[in-house]
């Protein structure tokens, strides 16, 4: 199996007449993702070039169409309205591929979300993608995954389609990739993720991309010491970056002693994870410890 | 985004917060005149700069003091603006470059008692606002939180329910203080949260808040951040900007909704994506070259966006060489490639060029390059691309110097 999305996963987008909500979702049915629904307020009733309905509210599409899954490429001004409606709406899965959220909408977000059985993965991410179940949720580019046994997590966007290209190229391939997202408050976490993967038969090697700032992947890194047996290969990006900078990425900022990638190898090779000093070893690391 | 500290405390004022009475002088100003207008003769002159440690920084053309100057005269207080505006004060937070004094904060000096410290930011682990109060005020809240954590309170706050009363008293109940002082300070702290949250802060920092002779609270120094996201639902904080703190580049660059920070190092990046742009610096650095910048050109960039970004990197007159790294999703190759061509046209660019390509339209925008004519070394993958462009940049150096 893979983890978080599979082959029955139906997703409605959010802002699916605009312009990226109209081309990455027929992208993704391209790639074979159950795209059955599509929201946009005011548009409710109408369909769109590739025969999608319209509803003017998520609720509408989960009566209509059962779909379980969002993927949201709303406004960021409005983005936290929209995430809200799906966690009203009691949707199992919310993919918010929207960046520059404000971060007290996403404090008021996750407060939702404690409350809820909805999880939220991003926002500010590149999406899910499970190559086996042809279920792809984001934006990521299809022809650079292949079905495998590697799970892969990680904060960034391209630097996932890095590791997840030098998987392929090695001839071998993903069970699912989950990108996180880049912000400071984000619904899913490296701990989250690893956990999951390490329940997942399928998965049998994980992949993990992380980067300065904050301390998932520290708690990653203590989780896997305790109870992850499957080979774990990690790259920190940033291990050069100025402190006090923001690279980037809303998160991606040491401030004091916090967050610096020195802490973060530190816990990692301490938990026995198998450490890529470079980017363009991450896959050639993972599988020094994974014997295909 | 940053602000100076005299528009911090005017915010303060503006949610009834007590500060004590500021002028602010800008270069250019008629200093006497508003010395004039000044009924003290005591006079502390600050130096308004986006960069803490201003007191026990120094001036470049050195005065003997800092950015912090109490004046015991309106003469000298003439004399220290004089000195500080136009001049470059180098703190721990500048870097040694330093940074120009355009503007100063004059205010009265206040004799205090006590200095506590203040702060309400977003801990970004627990996903919500934490308060935190210290008796140590006055000094770096690192050094507070490094030699005695037991004297840092902290508080979580709910976002649902805001900071309440209760929470406010419990977090007094640690710090001594008579039943009005605590009052006032519960009042005080509740005045911030307001206002952490109805514009949208990163941060209030009050180091020190003291309680000055009269048994008040009194917010001596203030530093407020404020989340960019937010910021086009709040214009009047907006316009608080200053870019004169601000790198111009950096300025032009956030025009263009491209995500550029100048560094030190003399080899250019253009790269799509943050986490690749530092993978990027990183193995740059592995190989033994230094990074000219930091550039995320970001998920849509078109061809007018490139070529922006090629002239902002190449307004660094230090840099030597550069690298492009490109793995295309949304953004196109062919579509960097002619932005490359035309930025490269229109600067009559000599620099060494390495350009690696992969992801979407890889092949179309390989050709664009190769039929422009320009000089430019292909790159197989990242590690190639960097080995290829220190080599290119750093020849008399050894490559692999670092590690």
């Amino acid at each position: 199996m893979s983890i978080l999305v599979n082959k029955e996963t139906r997703v409605v987008v959010c802002g699916i007449t605009g312009k990226a909500g109209t081309f990455h979702s027929s992208q993704c049915l391209d790639f074979g993702t159950k795209i059955v629904a599509g929201v946009t307020p005011g548009k409710g009733g109408q369909m769109t070039g590739n025969n999608i309905p319209i509803f003017n509210s998520v609720q509408e599409s989960v009566i209509n169409e059962g779909v379980d899954t969002a993927l949201i490429f709303v406004p960021p001004i409005s983005a936290a309205a929209s995430i809200m409606e799906c966690i009203e709406a009691n949707l199992k899965l919310i993919v918010c591929i929207t960046e520059g959220i404000p971060v007290l909408d996403m404090v008021r977000i996750s407060v939702a979300l404690e409350h809820s059985n909805s999880r939220l993965v991003g926002p500010n991410c590149p999406g899910i993608i499970s190559p086996g179940q042809r279920c792809k949720i984001g934006i990521m580019p299809a022809y650079i995954h292949r079905p495998g046994p590697i799970g892969v997590v990680s904060r960034s966007g391209t630097l996932t389609y890095e590791a997840v290209w030098q998987v392929t190229q090695r001839g071998s391939g993903q069970s699912t990739c989950v990108g996180i997202g880049g912000d400071q408050i984000i619904g899913t976490t490296h701990l989250d993720v690893i956990k999951m993967f390490n329940a997942d038969p399928e998965t049998e090697a994980i992949l993990m991309v992380g980067e300065i700032g904050g301390n998932s992947e520290e708690l990653a890194a203590a989780y896997i010491k305790q109870h992850v047996r499957k080979p774990v290969a990690a790259f920190i990006a940033g291990v050069t970056a100025p402190p006090g900078r923001r690279m980037g990425h809303a998160g991606a900022i040491v401030s004091g002693k916090q967050g610096n990638a020195e802490s973060k190898l530190e816990a990692l090779r301490d938990a026995g994870v198998a450490i890529a000093e470079v980017p363009s070893k991450m896959a050639e690391t993972l599988f020094s410890v994974y014997g295909k | 985004m940053n602000i100076h500290e005299y528009q911090a405390q005017n915010l303060l004022k503006e949610f009834k917060v007590p500060v004590p009475s500021g002028v602010l002088v800008v270069g250019g100003d008629d200093y006497q005149a508003v010395l004039g207008a000044f009924h003290l003769d005591k006079i502390c002159v600050k130096a308004q700069i986006h960069a803490g440690g201003r007191g026990a920084g120094h001036f470049k053309n050195n005065f003997g003091y800092g950015g912090v100057k109490i004046a015991s005269s309106k003469k000298e207080a003439l004399d220290v603006i004089r000195s500080m505006i136009g001049n470059t004060l180098v703190t721990k937070q500048t870097g040694n470059g330093g940074k120009v004094v355009h503007k100063v904060y004059l205010v009265e000096p206040v004799k205090f008692s006590r200095e506590y410290y203040v702060a309400i930011l977003i801990d970004r682990n627990l996903r919500r606002p934490v308060l935190m109060l210290s008796t140590e005020g006055g000094v770096d809240i690192e050094a507070i939180a490094d030699r005695s954590p037991e004297k840092l309170h902290k508080i979580i706050i709910e976002p649902s329910s805001g900071l309440t009363i209760s929470q406010t008293k419990e977090l007094i109940s640690k710090i001594r203080l008579t039943m009005e002082q605590a009052q006032e300070l519960s009042d005080l702290l509740l005045k911030l949260y307001a206002l952490f949250i109805a514009k949208d802060c990163s941060l209030i920092e009050i180091n020190p808040l003291v309680l000055d002779k009269s048994g008040h609270f009194l917010a001596i120094d203030s530093k407020i951040n404020f989340d960019d996201n937010a910021l086009p639902r709040h214009p009047d904080i907006a316009k608080l900007r200053d870019i004169e703190e601000e790198n111009p580049n950096e300025v032009e660059a956030l025009q263009y909704n491209l995500n550029y920070i100048a560094l030190d190092g003399n080899i250019a990046c253009l790269v799509n994506g943050a986490g690749l742009a530092m993978a990027t610096m990183d193995l740059i650095q592995y190989h033994g070259g230094q990074p000219a910048n930091f550039l995320d050109i970001g998920g849509g960039a078109n061809e007018e966006q490139i070529t922006r970004a090629f002239r902002i990197i190449l307004k660094n007159p230090n840099i030597r060489g550069i690298v492009v790294n490109i793995f295309g999703g949304i953004v196109k190759c062919d579509a960097v490639a002619q932005g490359i061509v035309n930025a490269a046209q229109a600067t009559s660019l000599s620099l060494p060029m390495v350009v690696r390509f992969e992801g979407t339209n890889v092949g179309e925008g390989k050709e664009v390059l190769k039929s422009s004519g320009l000089r430019i070394t292909f790159a197989n993958g990242l590690d190639d691309a960097a080995n290829k462009i220190v080599g290119l940049c750093c020849k008399k150096t050894s490559l692999k110097s670092n590690k």
